[in-house]
C-alpha cells in the first residue's frame, strides 16, 4: 500500500511539473510569437507559433483536468485541495488569454507603425516575465511556500513596469495621425498584451494567500 | 459460567462499547475527519491493535485500579462497569465530552462507599494526579513534536502531494500505536473490576501457549471496544476530527502520536522494567483519560503558537465534564447497589469475619503498629466489615492507612493447599520454585492470607518480599499479584 502510495504521488508531481512547465512555455511561446508578427506579420513562422500555443493550451487543460480529478476521486491534500484547485484554473486562465490574443494577432492582422513595435515588442516581454515568475512562485509554493513572497515581489514588478508600457503606448496611439478605427484597434492589441500580466499578478495576490494558509 | 456472571459482565462489555464508541476518536478522529485515512481503514487498524493492546499490555495499569477498590463479586463489578457506562454513554448524548477513565474511578469509589470499605488513597492520589500531569505532559510532548515536524519539513521542502503521503502513512502508523496504547492502558478501565472476580481460568495449549485468565478478560473487553469502534465511533470521529481539533494534517499527527506515547508511557511494564533496571524513577502504570491527553497536545500546540485558535470555551466545557462525570458516575453506582442488593438480592460484596488473635496482634505489631488500644478486641470475632470498623473506631484514634493495615490483617478467609486442587497451580503464572513451595504446605490450613504468604516465603526465596528499591518494586508487585492468584484458588467459601 505504501508503495503504491509514493508511486501514485510521484505521478502527480510530475503532472504539476509538466503543468508549470505549459504555462511557462506558454509565455516565452507567446513573446517569440508577437516578436516574429512585428518583424514578418502573420508569416509562416507567426503560423508555427500559433500552432504551438494550441497544443500547449490543449495539453495544459487534459494536465489540470486531471490534477483536479486526481485531488478528488482520491482526496489528495484536503486541506488545500481547494487552494490548488483555484491556482491551476487560474494559471489555465493564463495559457487560454496566451492562445486568444494570438488568435486575434492571426485573424485581425493589426497593422503596426515601425515607430510603435518597439513598445509592443517590450511590452510582450513584460507580460512574458510576470507570467515566468508567477510560474517559478507557484513552483515554490509546492515545496517552500515561506519562499513565495519573494518570488510575486518579481511578478509585482513586471507588472508595474507593463503598465507604465502600455500608458505610454495608448498616449502615443492616440497622437498619431490615423483614423479613429486604426487606434482604436491598436489600443485593443496593447490591452489584451497587458491583460495578460494583470492575470498573472491577480493569480499571484490568490497565491501569497494560498501561501500563508499553508503552515503546518 | 454461570448466567449471572455473563449478565454481570455485559455491563463491563457495555462500558468496552462506549469506550470504543468515544476514544477511538482521540486516535483516529483528526485522521478521518479531515479525510486523510477511510473510516473503514481507521475501524480495522483501531480494532486490531486495541485488541492487541489490550492483551498483551493490559494487566499493569489493571492491578492499580484493583488496588483502588478490590470489588470482589461479580455482581459488584458488572454495576460498577454499567454505573460508568451509563454515566458515559448519558453525558455523551448531552453533548458533553467524557472520559471512561474517570467515569470507572468514580463508580469504583461509589462502591466502596457503599459497601463502606477502604478507599487506598495512595492510588486514588496517584490516578488523580495523572489527571493533572497527563495534560501538561502531553502538551509538552505535542509542543516539542510539532516544532521538530515543522523543522523536518522546512528543512526537508518535499512536494506538497508527498507531504500528503508521507501525512497518511504516519496518521495510520500513529493511529495504530495509538489504538494499541489506549488497548493497553484503557483496558483496566473495562474489565478491571472484573480482576477479583474473574470467571475465566488460565489455558495451556499442547504447543506450550499460555493464555492466562486476565488476558482472557482482557480479550473479551479488547473486543466489546472494537465492536464499539465499528459500529458507533464514525460520527464521533468526525466531529472530533473537524470541531474540536482545527489542525492541519501534520498538526494532527503530532496530536495523535504525543497522546500514543503518553498512553503508553503509563501503561508499559516493559519501559517500567527498563527503567528500574537503569535505576531511574519509574512512571506508575495507571489508566489515565485518553481525551484528557488529546486536549492536553492540543492546548499545547494551540500556545506555541501564541495561543490564538484555542477555543478556551470548548475547553471549560470539557474541564467541567472531568469533573462532574466521576461524581455522577459515583452516585449512579450507589443508588445501583442499592437496588441491586436490596430488590434484586443479588451478593454486591463478598464480606468476611473478622478477628484480632494472638498471632494477628503480633503481626501488626512486627509492622509497627502499636497494639495497645487493641488489646480489649483480642479474641472476639465480628461478623462483618461494618461491625468491626465500629469498634475500631471507639477503641482508638487510627490514621487511614493504619486502619486499612489491620482491616486487611484480622479479615479471616480460611484458606487450605487442598492436595486434589495442587492441579490448578499450572494455571497460574508461577514458576517451578513458586509452585514446588505451594506444593510442600499441601494439606495445611491457613486463617488469614498473611500467613500463607508468610509460610511461602519461610519456604522459598522465590516468594520472599525484597527491600523496597526501584528494581524490586516490580518483582514484589509481581510476588503479591501471584499470592492473590492462590488465594482465589485455595481460599474455602
Amino acid at each position: 500500500m505504501a508503495l503504491q502510495l509514493f508511486g501514485r504521488t510521484k505521478d502527480l508531481e510530475r503532472r504539476v511539473d509538466e503543468f508549470l512547465d505549459v504555462v511557462a512555455d506558454s509565455a516565452l511561446t507567446f513573446h517569440r510569437a508577437v516578436e516574429i508578427y512585428l518583424a514578418e506579420e502573420c508569416s509562416a513562422n507567426f503560423e508555427e507559433q500559433v500552432e504551438l500555443i494550441v497544443q500547449l493550451e490543449t495539453r495544459g487543460d487534459e494536465l489540470a483536468r486531471s490534477l483536479e480529478l486526481a485531488m478528488y476521486y482520491e482526496t489528495l491534500i484536503p486541506d488545500a485541495r481547494g487552494d490548488v484547485l483555484r491556482l491551476l484554473e487560474s494559471l489555465d486562465a493564463v495559457i487560454n488569454a496566451i492562445k486568444g490574443i494570438l488568435w486575434y494577432f492571426a485573424t485581425e492582422i493589426p497593422s503596426i507603425p515601425e515607430d510603435l513595435r518597439p513598445d509592443y515588442r517590450e511590452l510582450s516581454e513584460l507580460s512574458s516575465a510576470c507570467v515566468d515568475s508567477l510560474v517559478i512562485a507557484v513552483r515554490s509554493f509546492f515545496r517552500d511556500p515561506k519562499s513565495v513572497k519573494d518570488h510575486l515581489h518579481k511578478v509585482r514588478y513586471h507588472e508595474k513596469a507593463a503598465d507604465k508600457v502600455v500608458t505610454r503606448l495608448r498616449r502615443s496611439i492616440f497622437a498619431k495621425d490615423l483614423h479613429l478605427a486604426e487606434k482604436i484597434h491598436l489600443r485593443f492589441f496593447a490591452e489584451r498584451i497587458v491583460w495578460i500580466s494583470d492575470m498573472a499578478e491577480d493569480a499571484g495576490d490568490d497565491l501569497a494567500i494560498y501561501a500563508i494558509k499553508r503552515v503546518i | 459460567m454461570d448466567v449471572t456472571i455473563i449478565l454481570f459482565l455485559i455491563g463491563g462489555l457495555f462500558l468496552g462499547w462506549s469506550l470504543g464508541a468515544n476514544d477511538a476518536a482521540n486516535v483516529f478522529g483528526t485522521a478521518v475527519g479531515t479525510r486523510m485515512v477511510s473510516f473503514a481503514l481507521a475501524a480495522v487498524v483501531c480494532s486490531i491493535f486495541v485488541i492487541l493492546g489490550a492483551v498483551v499490555s493490559g494487566a499493569g495499569a489493571a492491578h492499580t485500579l484493583g488496588k483502588l477498590g478490590a470489588i470482589n463479586t461479580v455482581a459488584g463489578a458488572g454495576m460498577a462497569a454499567t454505573a460508568a457506562a451509563v454515566t458515559v454513554y448519558w453525558m455523551t448524548r448531552l453533548g458533553l465530552p467524557v472520559s471512561t477513565t474517570q467515569a470507572i474511578v468514580g463508580a469504583i469509589i461509589g462502591w466502596n462507599l457503599f459497601t463502606d470499605s477502604p478507599t487506598d488513597i495512595g492510588s486514588l492520589i496517584r490516578i488523580l494526579a495523572t489527571w493533572v500531569i497527563c495534560p501538561v505532559l502531553a502538551g509538552i510532548v505535542g509542543a516539542l513534536l510539532f516544532k521538530g515536524s515543522e523543522a523536518l519539513v522546512h528543512r526537508m521542502k518535499p512536494h506538497l502531494f508527498r507531504l500528503d503521503a508521507y501525512t497518511r502513512l504516519a496518521l495510520i502508523l500513529a493511529g495504530a500505536f495509538g489504538a494499541y496504547s489506549l488497548g493497553a492502558n484503557n483496558i483496566a478501565n473495562v474489565m478491571g473490576v472484573f480482576l477479583f472476580s474473574n470467571p475465566f481460568t488460565t489455558f495451556d495449549s499442547d504447543g506450550g501457549i499460555t493464555f492466562s485468565a486476565t488476558q482472557q478478560l482482557f480479550l473479551l473487553g479488547g473486543l466489546a471496544i472494537a465492536v464499539g469502534v465499528i459500529t458507533y465511533s464514525k460520527r464521533v470521529m468526525i466531529t472530533v476530527g473537524q470541531e474540536l481539533v482545527p489542525l492541519s494534517p501534520v498538526g494532527a499527527w503530532v496530536v495523535v502520536i504525543a497522546h500514543s506515547i503518553v498512553l503508553f508511557l503509563f501503561a508499559s511494564q516493559t519501559l517500567e522494567h527498563w527503567l528500574a533496571r537503569s535505576g531511574m524513577p519509574t512512571i506508575p502504570l495507571v489508566p489515565v483519560s485518553s481525551s484528557q491527553v488529546v486536549v492536553g497536545a492540543v492546548i499545547g500546540i494551540g500556545l506555541l503558537k501564541g495561543g490564538k485558535g484555542i477555543r478556551w470555551r470548548v475547553l471549560s466545557k470539557i474541564a467541567s465534564g472531568w469533573v462532574t462525570t466521576p461524581i455522577i458516575a459515583c452516585i449512579v453506582c450507589f443508588i445501583s447497589l442499592f437496588f441491586l442488593q436490596n430488590v434484586f438480592n443479588q451478593k454486591i460484596y463478598e464480606d468476611a469475619p473478622y478477628l484480632l488473635s494472638g498471632p494477628a496482634l503480633e503481626y501488626l505489631e512486627r509492622s509497627g503498629i502499636d497494639v495497645d488500644p487493641l488489646a480489649s478486641l483480642h479474641g472476639v470475632r465480628f461478623a462483618g466489615l461494618k461491625s468491626f470498623k465500629q469498634a475500631l473506631e471507639g477503641k482508638a484514634e487510627l490514621d487511614r492507612s493504619t486502619t486499612a493495615e489491620i482491616l486487611q490483617v484480622a479479615r479471616l478467609e480460611h484458606i487450605k493447599i487442598d492436595p486434589a486442587r495442587l492441579d490448578k497451580l499450572d494455571e497460574l503464572p508461577l514458576d517451578d520454585s513458586q509452585k514446588a513451595a505451594v506444593r510442600r504446605l499441601a494439606g495445611q490450613s491457613f486463617d488469614y492470607p498473611w500467613m500463607l504468604a508468610d509460610a511461602l516465603s519461610k519456604q522459598s526465596p522465590a516468594w520472599r518480599i525484597r527491600p523496597e528499591t526501584t528494581v524490586n518494586k516490580i518483582f514484589n508487585r509481581d510476588i503479591v499479584e501471584k499470592r492473590q492468584e492462590l488465594y482465589r484458588v485455595f481460599t474455602v467459601r
